[in-house]
């Protein structure tokens, strides 16, 4: 599975190896698609769809998207960058992101994106959902307030932390991330070591105790928007 | 727990092997046994499977018919698709209401009856209908739904009910089903009177790559509606690697206004069967799967009967029709009401006991498909042309219909017709020929395809119904004048806010906003920019989906702004009082009234 792989991005040669997704090629190349969904670690969810891209036309999610010889990929059109704009405003008013006293503001993705897509607030009404808070756990905080449905801690869980502490619960409008006990998260095997705590994008999950412990102007996203890391090494001449 | 009612999850799950995979199975037989799936039921499942109880719920939770709340003995579940809706079911819902003092999504106190709505029951053609537990109730009015009620509360036994049986085998005694096929037009393909099958016999003369050959030589394409190339699918999964393959039949009609495949599992199950078995020897399977829907649970015990008829006979087991080295059985997966599962990826989930999420693709499922093995999903009106293409050959169906589009099409007709039924026409009829046919020529407004297909305005009835210009799955929902079309719309709008499985961000919030979004119009409260608005968001929605649902779910009101425009135009408010007409300012003082629990002094409204 090493053969190379030659495509382009917005015009820019990329080269990638087989069995590698878009997202991940165009990673390595120092090209930023924007995603929320997807994580480095995880097995690729295609489930925000953030990443669209244009392959030879048609829209795929470049999480799942395989590359291919002699792709034609659209990134940064202004049809997609409108689109992903919808959705990442379709994500703020399903919830309820209090981004003013969020814990996770400066630090959270969905927040970030929303700053780098340039939104300044969602042209869609807002749902004000009723939605549930778990503090059952002596360390874990949940807040399906703040959830995206990304299914980063479900992936997590068992992938990484090798346990089953999440899956989704429901369908639609009512679907919600549910944890391995009926009583709520502080009755499973969830431990705050885990990486599901630390993988979620937004304030879903937090960390009790340890509330807003980065000044402001040092948070992740403070100095420098979401992606430069990726695009940094594109800046270095990778 | 009682440890009895233990002991009777164990041996369910013991019953399927304890093979979580069988979990649509375990579920359906535990709730049948003890009313509905209690915390309890769902901790004795997980153990007895082995798996985490998280997951248990996970698919417990997906479906509609799964219940994690105590329910009455009787569960009402109310048809309230469009057709229905046109044929009176307020009258009914109100009846009901009346008569059991619950509304709907509650239980009576005695624990008697629930009452809840359910989406398209694949009984268009005889609305009102409902499903009482499994059993079918059609051409409801508040009078006879009184007298159900009346006499299930008397004596509490479904089967005394005195209720005329429907046509054809639906007074089979194994179906008893007051159900009429309404096949009001046969065709040459499937509903054609014809000698004992003679296409299994034929096609294990042949080699199974000739057979697959005869298949794409009769230029045969999917019927559930995308119209993929049969046979090129059969060709994928047939050299694709594996140690085993499937041969899947989506009997998930579930596509609003479409009730054909009923028809066809009621009176050509067997040639569905046969096309099915011949689908294995093709693409070299033993194992078959019919996933009918949960609301078809009244042809199971039929269907399995017709299954029991073919092994007895040699047509299925092993050997098949006394071929050596061909072995293929089939069995029957019930679903539990989700339309998803009609998406083929969606379908494959649920049969290997998962939540009906759809799956990523690539890989396709006939590449990796039902427990990663290469598979193929076919409709069960497909399998039924395959048998009929072994039988009299390809030449022979790809004389009939169009080019693009061989063979003949069943067509679901509903609405505001004088012959709802189904009608079986080659392909290439165009619109206008067929509502002269059903006694609909005066239709303002034609959905062709289902909430997921389009709305067709009067202009385009001479169009030919076939894959390149109007394409549909068998759905043909008529509207007559005085019908609105932008309710419907809202109506299929409401049906997809039900049926999204919630996987992906815009099919899961974007038809909730466009279903707010045409509200507004019904309301009068839409402003001249709301037409472009609602123009963008369709556009996201459809763009940005991950599977065939989402990706067509706009249609409703994408195809509406193309078709009728005007209907839109004429609801805008103008805005010349500098006021936004969106905003509903006696609404909003009523909800912070209700949240200060005080009237306002200042404006009478």
């Amino acid at each position: 599975m090493s053969a190379t792989i030659h495509f382009t991005i917005d015009g820019v040669e990329v080269t990638g190896k087989a069995g590698q997704t878009i997202l991940q090629a165009a990673s390595e190349a120092g090209i930023y698609i924007p995603r929320l969904c997807a994580h480095k670690d995880l097995t690729p969810h295609g489930s925000c769809r953030v990443c669209t891209v244009m392959v030879n036309g048609r829209p795929q999610a470049a999480c799942t998207q395989p590359v291919s010889d002699g792709a034609i990929v659209e990134n940064e059109t202004a049809e997609i960058k409108e689109l992903r704009r919808n959705l990442v405003e379709m994500l703020f008013v399903e919830g309820n992101h209090y981004c003013m006293f969020c814990e996770k503001s400066g630090n959270c993705e969905l927040q970030a994106l929303a700053y780098r897509l340039g939104i300044q607030a969602p042209r869609y009404p807002y749902f004000f959902p009723q939605r549930a808070l778990d503090a059952t756990h002596p360390d874990i905080f949940i807040d399906h307030n703040r959830c995206i449905l990304c299914g980063r801690c479900v992936r997590a869980s068992k992938e990484l932390d090798g346990k089953n502490v999440f899956q989704f619960i429901g369908r639609g409008a009512h679907k919600r991330v549910g944890f391995n006990a009926p009583d709520g998260l502080g009755h499973t095997d969830a431990a705050v070591s885990d990486r599901f705590v630390s993988i979620c994008p937004v304030g879903a999950i937090l960390k009790k105790r340890v509330g807003y412990a980065i000044p402001v102007g040092q948070r992740l996203f403070d100095k420098r928007p979401i992606g430069s890391e990726i695009e940094a090494r594109r800046a270095k001449g990778k | 727990m009682k440890q009895e009612d233990k002991t009777l999850i164990q041996d369910i799950c013991a019953r399927f092997n304890r093979d979580r995979t069988r979990m649509m199975d375990v579920l359906i037989e535990a709730q049948r046994a003890l009313g509905y799936l209690s915390s309890d039921v769902i901790d004795a499942i997980a153990e007895a499977l082995a798996i985490a109880r998280v997951e248990v719920e996970s698919a417990a939770s997906f479906y509609a018919f799964f219940s994690q709340k105590p329910r009455g003995k009787f569960v009402i579940r109310l048809c309230n698709d469009i057709i229905d809706k046109l044929k009176g079911v307020d009258r009914v819902a109100s009846a009901l209401r009346e008569q059991l003092g619950i509304d709907f999504g509650q239980t009576t106190d005695d624990d008697l009856f629930s009452l809840e709505w359910t989406s398209c029951i694949g009984m268009c053609d005889q609305a009102p209908a409902a499903l009482i537990n499994d059993k079918i109730v059609t051409r409801l009015s508040s009078d006879s739904i009184r007298e159900i009620v009346r006499s299930l509360k008397e004596h509490g036994d479904f089967s005394k009910l005195k209720l005329a049986l429907g046509s054809g085998n639906n007074s089979h005694p194994l179906v008893r089903s007051v159900v009429d096929n309404n096949l009001l037009q046969r065709g040459a393909v499937i509903f054609a009177p014809s000698e004992p099958s003679q296409a299994l016999g034929k096609a294990l003369a042949m080699s199974p790559t000739e057979v697959i050959r005869s298949i794409k030589t009769s230029r045969l394409r999917g019927r559930g509606g995308a119209g993929f190339p049969t046979g090129m699918k059969w060709e994928f999964a047939r050299n694709a690697t594996g140690d085993a393959r499937y041969v899947l039949c989506n009997a998930d009609e579930g596509e609003p206004g479409t009730f054909k495949d009923r028809v066809i599992l009621t009176e050509a199950a067997d040639l569905m069967f046969e096309g099915m078995t011949i689908a294995g020897y093709a693409i070299g399977s033993e194992q078959g799967i019919l996933y009918l829907r949960g609301e078809y649970a009244y042809l199971r015990a039929f269907l399995e009967d017709v299954l029991a008829q073919r092994r007895s006979k040699g047509l299925l087991g092993d050997n098949v029709g006394g071929k050596a080295g061909f072995n293929f059985d089939i069995r029957i997966q019930l679903g539990a009401g989700a339309y998803i599962c009609g998406e083929e990826t969606a379908l494959i989930s649920s049969c290997e006991g998962l939540r009906g999420d759809p799956k990523t693709r690539p890989p396709f499922p006939a590449q990796k498909g039902y427990l990663d093995m290469p598979s193929i999903v076919n409709n069960v009106e497909t399998f039924c042309c395959v048998t009929r293409i072994l039988d009299k050959g390809a030449g022979w169906f790809a004389a009939i219909g169009t080019t693009g589009s061989a063979g003949t099409k069943l067509f679901s007709v509903s609405g505001d017709c004088e012959r709802p039924g189904v009608y079986e026409l080659a392909f290439g009829v165009t619109l206008a020929e067929l509502l002269k046919i059903v006694g609909a020529e005066d239709a303002i407004a034609v959905q062709v395809g289902g909430a997921s297909g389009r709305m067709v305005n009067p202009s385009e009835y001479g169009k030919k119904l076939c894959f390149d210009e109007l394409a549909t799955g068998g759905s043909i929902m008529v509207f007559g004048p005085g019908r609105d079309v932008i309710k419907v719309a809202r109506a299929f709008m409401e049906f997809f806010c039900e049926e999204s499985c919630g996987y992906c961000t815009p099919c899961r919030v974007g038809n909730r906003l466009l279903k707010q979004g045409l509200e507004r119009f019904i309301r009068g409260m839409a402003e001249p920019s709301d037409i472009e608005y609602l123009e963008q968001l369709g556009k996201t929605v459809k763009t940005m989906s991950r599977c065939g649902l989402g990706q067509t779910s706009a249609n409703p009101v994408l195809s509406t702004l193309q078709s009728f425009r005007s209907e839109y135009e004429r609801r805008v408010v103008k805005n010349t009082s500098g006021l936004q007409p969106s905003f509903d300012i006696v609404k909003a003082l009523r909800d912070s009234e209700t949240i200060v629990k005080r009237k306002s002094v200042h404006v009478g409204h």
